[in-house]
């Protein structure tokens, strides 16, 4: 078993946020914020490229960075169930004007904060070129954690509406979170091979980040219990393949085009 | 709608602020833009995005617009069309000595 479902795993996960982050685009709250989610985006896309160009290379059997994109089904998608999630609570419809900051706030701060633990380690993976990778996609993620978690103490320690709908936020995404620490034969693989990071190990420190923050903001740590999403392992909820359809739709409408 | 003496709820939480850059160590902050945001570290985050994010810069200077002062427009003859006329005040009439070089 090589370390490719491990690497597919670390390139979905940023591809997929890149793709639901650059919906934003355009549409931002307000421009200066617009374009900081738009780099945001850029930042993760391009860290997406690295993984998925790295990957092709373990294949080995003619796979590009954009077949591996834009032509595996969302089956073979190994993001975090937490990422594909619309930017809006769990039982509002698809409508644009539905979408919510506070909810890409807190996915951003949530996830940002678990990747800065994660790139940190994987700076000293055993597999050089990952953790070439990782040097690089620290710094992006350290300033996502940084523009997220000023975001959420401004939301939380805000207005009333603000700290509704950041709570409302929490609320709803921290039961996604539990995947991180959930085992996987791939990740398991890939730890024992001293080249994958053991989230085991950045648990606590993701905690206590987490708790601090939201305590700062005045917010309250939601319960992480519940049912445990399984994305990693290929089984998505329903807005994956929708995100999908739209992100591959150009590449298979024009196969092998360039431009 | 806003009066003159009282300007809009959202420029009151979100003043406006000159944004300076530095695009190399050793050169001077240039004025590059504005934007509106709540505070100095908020501005300073959005002027990040906003004004470097081709690599424009090293270091970014904030400060609230309505902390400069500046002249008036109507100023502008007594001002500035005094010096057109002063050509004498550029140093362009003096012999440079060879010994100096380029200058």
């Amino acid at each position: 078993m090589s370390n490719l479902d491990y690497v597919l795993h670390l390139a979905d996960n940023a591809v997929v946020l890149g793709q639901r982050n650059a919906e934003w685009c355009g549409h931002g709250p307000v421009l200066e914020e617009d374009i900081a989610m738009a780099n945001n985006s850029l930042d993760l896309i391009g860290q997406a490229r690295m993984l998925y160009q790295y990957a092709a290379t373990l294949k080995n059997d003619g796979s590009t960075e954009d077949s591996l994109a834009y032509f595996r089904e969302d089956k073979d998608f190994k993001n975090y169930t937490l990422l594909e999630l619309p930017h809006h609570g769990a039982l509002v419809g698809y409508a644009v004007d539905n979408r919510d900051y506070a909810v890409t706030i807190v996915r951003n701060f949530l996830y940002s904060a678990f990747m800065a633990l994660a790139w940190e380690k994987l700076q000293n993976s055993k597999d050089e070129h990952l953790a070439a990778i990782a040097a690089k996609s620290l710094k992006e993620v350290r300033y996502h954690l940084r523009h997220s978690h000023d975001w959420l103490i401004r939301f939380g320690d805000g207005t009333e509406e603000s700290n509704t709908r950041a709570q409302n936020a929490l609320n709803h995404l921290m039961p996604y979170t539990q995947e991180f620490w959930t085992a996987c034969a791939y990740e398991s693989h890939a730890v024992e091979a001293g080249v994958g990071v053991s989230t085991g190990q950045i648990k606590s420190d993701w905690k206590t980040l987490v708790g601090n923050t939201l305590a700062e903001a005045k917010l309250k740590l939601p319960s992480s219990q519940g049912f445990v999403t399984t994305g990693k392992h290929g089984a998505h909820s329903e807005h994956l393949s929708f995100l999908l359809n739209e992100m591959q739709s150009l590449a298979r409408a024009h196969p092998e085009g360039v431009w | 709608m806003s009066t003159k003496n009282t300007p809009p709820k959202a420029l009151i939480e979100w003043p406006l602020w000159e944004i300076f850059v530095r695009s190399k160590q050793g050169l001077e902050h240039k004025h590059c833009g504005s934007l509106h945001a709540s505070d100095a570290q908020h501005a300073l985050q959005m002027a990040r995005d906003v004004y470097t994010r081709r690599q424009e810069g090293v270091s970014i200077w904030v400060l609230p617009s309505n902390s400069i002062t500046a002249s008036a427009p109507d100023d502008k003859g007594e001002f500035f069309d005094p010096a057109s006329d002063k050509i004498y005040r550029h140093p362009t009439f003096y012999a440079i000595p060879d010994e100096v070089g380029h200058m």
